[in-house]
């Protein structure tokens, strides 16, 4: 039994960070019909700001002193999610009437520019990442470890969830990100902004995978310019298997993904090193079985 | 129009004579570093236009390349070697039988790769190709590093991290070369073809091909197993040219460059896959400069490991974004074009219209 609620809070902390990262991908994916490739190259660039920020550096001669994590992180976020904008502007607006393919390749040029840029500038030597003590330390009821990270996590994504929620369904550009994925003619006509709602998207995606990514780099602590691959294509699994589009299903789908993950390690500890392939195991399985996801609405086949 | 085909013929057959001339002065005068760049061009030339045939004729975004030829790469490695050398190189632990007793020629061994390869993408083709979408994208990118993930633990037949090492070399100018022109007679003889109609068909438009009674699912398939096949026969030249494979090797690296040369030669052409193929093999080649120390104008410039990709990225963006259609857009060299460039009128051919 303590084994079981052990290996459950794990898996939810696991999860709660699929979930953060893969309401990126559905936000993108529901509005403009984008895997947005680079996404999980996002949250790799904002584990570097996050470390940046904690250690201090040196900029344009001057050195800028290590910040608290309080500061550290919102500017982190903050930037990620300015980093967000710039990648739509630059890289995917100019494609906007453009194949579909031709966005996706884009895409992919730009996460590969993304970790390339990062080796060429902060070399490839995965380095350490300062967990702030606020972070560390763990707690036990009645025998089963709770890092107190885990706690950070779990509350952080719930946060970031319920307000990512209100911007959807309880806001005016909600009802304008709704409104675009459901077509994306029609809403122009009516007075939305489509290029401005699109960014919105793009900036609250990147923003989250940042939360995603800072707290990823605690859980693991070492950050490397190829990092953010793996969760990228775990996320998206989730994101498929709560339904593609679909806000509520990406989180849902992220915990479910999280727990299958580390159940497979717990029961079969010789495989551990096959559970990067659960991920796509599942995401065949989903494919063939339920396109739609759990959330989400029927696909034509 | 017999008249003209014989023509035709005749030129292709005298254009391959000519290369096979090149080849052998090239083999027999030239550096083994410009032997080797040949050899690469020959591959590339395989691995660009079946990637073509998926990305660029059927229109469906696959990321798969370096996944079948992993698996390319490592069965007919596997199937060449002898029973003593894969003792020796096994040395975590034994390979696993019957493996540890076969031992095939190099012509078999490549066959039975690309044929695995083509296995492969029917397995993975099937669940995605049901579904509309862009899934195609992210299964074939999750399936290479599942690939990778295999080819590292699964210790007693790929010998993991390791990798394979002293395979014979050989692969040499005569078979990359009689592949890559065996390949690109097969596809060009495709996409001529109705089946190669119907790709493009999907390609401009999924629901109108389908309204025209094309069999979607049916051709996308097609498209990508036999890509996979000669992406499998790909990855084994390149094994049996490098002597040496691990799982380090086929990352998606190879796929990032594979999708430069198709986009840049004319996405859709393979004409197009086929210069593009080439300009990246010396190209790349010229562009290790970047990565080089050097020292300009006084100045000591430090090698920037990486700064190769950066280049590429930026280009590959760059070409999406002005300069869409690639260097050939959507053209394909013919015998037909060459003529009436020397003023040689010629009948023009009803079924050339459609592009």
């Amino acid at each position: 039994m303590e084994v079981f609620f052990q290996q459950l809070i794990n898996g939810v902390s696991l999860g709660s960070l699929y979930a953060l990262i893969a309401i990126g991908y559905t936000m993108v994916y529901g509005v403009i019909r984008l895997i947005n490739f680079a996404h999980g190259d996002v949250m790799m660039v904002s584990t570097y700001l996050a470390f940046f920020a904690l250690t201090g550096f040196s900029l344009l001669g001057s050195f800028i002193p290590q910040m608290s994590w309080y500061f550290s992180f919102p500017i982190t976020i903050f930037l990620t999610g300015a980093l967000g904008y710039l990648i739509e502007r630059l890289a995917y607006r100019p494609l906007r009437g453009a194949p579909r393919i031709s966005a996706l390749m884009t895409a992919i040029g730009v996460s590969f520019l993304l970790e390339n840029l990062v080796l060429v500038i902060f070399g490839g030597r995965p380095k350490g990442f300062p967990t702030p003590d606020a972070f560390a330390g763990v707690f036990y009821i009645k025998g089963v470890a709770l890092p107190s990270l885990s706690l950070w996590i779990f509350g952080i994504t719930l946060t970031f969830l319920g307000a990512t929620f209100y911007l959807v369904y309880r806001t005016k550009s909600g009802i304008g990100m709704r409104a675009i994925s459901r077509d994306f003619e029609t809403p122009q006509l009516m007075g939305i902004d489509v290029n401005r709602i699109i960014s919105l998207t793009f900036i609250v995606g990147s923003a989250l995978a940042a939360a995603g990514g800072i707290m990823w780099a605690m859980r693991y602590p070492q950050i490397n310019p190829f990092m953010g691959i793996m969760p990228g294509i775990k996320a998206f699994t989730a994101a498929v298997l709560g339904g593609i589009g679909n806000v509520v299903g990406a989180a849902i789908g992220g915990l479910i993904l999280g727990i299958i993950e580390i159940s497979f390690v717990a029961i079969f500890p010789d495989s551990a090193g096959y559970r990067d392939a659960i991920a796509f195991f599942i995401l065949i399985f989903i494919l063939l079985f339920r396109p739609s996801g759990i959330m989400g609405e029927r696909l034509p086949e | 129009m017999e008249r003209e085909k014989i023509i035709n013929t005749a030129a292709t057959v005298l254009s391959l004579l000519a290369l096979t001339g090149l080849l052998k002065w090239a083999s027999s005068y030239e550096s083994p570093y410009i032997v080797q760049i040949l050899n690469t061009t020959a591959i590339y030339i395989i691995l660009s236009t079946s990637y073509n045939l998926v990305n660029g004729v059927t229109g469906q975004f696959s990321l798969g390349p370096n996944a079948f030829m992993a698996i390319g790469a490592y069965t007919s490695a596997l199937l060449t070697m002898t029973p003593d050398e894969k003792e020796i190189t096994f040395i975590i632990q034994p390979i696993i039988s019957p493996l540890d007793k076969i031992a095939i020629p190099f012509l078999p061994s490549l066959l039975i790769g690309g044929t695995i390869a083509a296995l492969f993408a029917f397995f993975i083709g099937f669940p995605v190709f049901r579904v509309r979408g862009d899934y195609l994208a992210i299964v074939t990118l999750g399936f290479g590093e599942i690939v990778r993930v295999f080819a590292t633990n699964a210790i007693s037949i790929t010998n993991g991290s390791l990798g394979l090492k002293g395979l014979k070399q050989y692969t040499n100018i005569w078979w990359s070369w009689g592949w890559a022109v065996f390949t690109v007679f097969c596809l060009v003889g495709i996409v001529e073809s109705s089946y190669g109609r119907a790709m493009k068909a999907i390609r401009e438009d999924e629901t109108a091909a389908q309204a025209m009674g094309i069999n979607v699912f049916r051709y996308k398939m097609l498209a990508f197993i036999i890509s996979a096949f000669f992406q499998g026969i790909g990855g084994g030249l390149l094994a049996h040219l490098l002597t040496t494979i691990d799982p380090k090797l086929f990352t998606f690296f190879f796929t990032f460059n594979l999708l430069i040369m198709i986009v840049a030669g004319g996405l859709g052409s393979m004409t197009g896959s086929i210069i593009g193929a080439v300009i990246f093999a010396w190209g790349s080649e010229l562009l290790r400069w970047v990565e080089e120390p050097h020292q300009i104008a006084g100045i000591f410039i430090p090698g920037i490991p990486g700064m190769r990709m950066v280049i590429f990225s930026l280009i590959l963006i760059l070409i999406m974004i002005f300069f869409r259609k690639g260097i050939t857009g959507r053209w394909e060299f013919s015998w037909d074009w060459v003529f009436s460039r020397f003023g040689w009128k010629r009948k023009i051919k009803i079924e050339k219209a459609h592009d």
